[in-house]
């Protein structure tokens, strides 16, 4: 960098010591776009501040943990209601607002591509790679019918509340 | 004390939180005390630097702007 104005020097010093939390439990309850948007980019960034970071997927929120070329089916007519409504996988989440039929998403998912922010998908793997827990709602599971090999690799052991909440006791805690 | 750089990260165009998640890849290449210089647009990257090295305990020893690309120049602890 050329100009010496432009340039501020930061005196080393030494750190302050900073305790607070070194733990982050995010409960991602939310199956929406722009909710599955925060809760990748809290726990990315979480990760990468050196944190040990787990999201505990629930109800909507277990959608984004789904392969994207699988369907619900159902054993019961509930859940196939379920299944013919929605569909999982992080290529298909809809946005609270403006949803307008697919089209806000779609918009949305170009609007993100031209300004280089990433998309749930690849923040997912991102989470992943930094060893980020994604815990899945075995509550959940059963209620819509998943199971372990509808959902992508590297999803860990599904768990409870109880299991969570124990996650939770050291931990900055979000709901997405 | 040198200032070398060991290794240069183009973040430039990035969004968050790729900045700081790529920077976090990135540094675990070098080694400790090295230098890994960081280059970015995204105007919140300068809070999000600051918080990051006072987080992870890197030490930021360098930061400027010039022509909308943000520098950062962090030693590994």
């Amino acid at each position: 960098m050329g100009a010496e104005g432009a340039t501020l020097e930061v005196p080393a010093r030494e750190r302050e010591e900073h305790p607070g939390h070194r733990k982050l439990v995010i409960i991602a309850s939310s199956g929406e776009l722009e909710d599955v948007w925060a809760q990748m980019i809290m726990a990315t960034s979480g990760a990468a501040m050196g944190m040990d970071t787990t999201i505990f997927f629930t109800f909507w929120g277990l959608f984004s943990l789904v392969k994207n070329d699988k369907h619900l089916t159902g054993d019961n007519w509930m859940q196939k209601m379920v299944a013919a409504l929605d569909r999982p996988g992080t290529e298909h989440l809809k946005l609270a607002k403006m949803n307008f039929v697919g089209a806000g998403p779609a918009m949305m998912k170009k609007l993100a591509r031209e300004h280089n922010v990433a998309s749930p998908g690849e923040l997912r793997q991102m989470a992943v790679d930094l060893g980020v827990k994604l815990v899945p709602c075995q509550m959940t599971m059963d209620l819509l019918g998943l199971k372990r090999e509808d959902m992508i690799d590297g999803v860990g052991e599904p768990a409870g509340a109880a299991a969570m909440l124990m996650e939770a006791q050291d931990a900055v805690t979000f709901f997405i | 004390m040198s200032m070398q750089i060991a290794k240069t990260l183009d973040l430039k165009g990035l969004s968050c939180p790729l900045p700081i998640v790529k920077t976090a890849q990135g540094i675990k290449e070098v080694d400790s005390g090295e230098l890994v210089e960081a280059l970015a647009t995204d105007p919140g990257s300068v809070a999000d630097f600051n918080a990051w090295c006072k987080s992870t305990g890197h030490e930021l020893v360098e930061q400027g702007e010039e022509s909308g690309v943000y520098r950062f120049v962090i030693r590994k602890k």
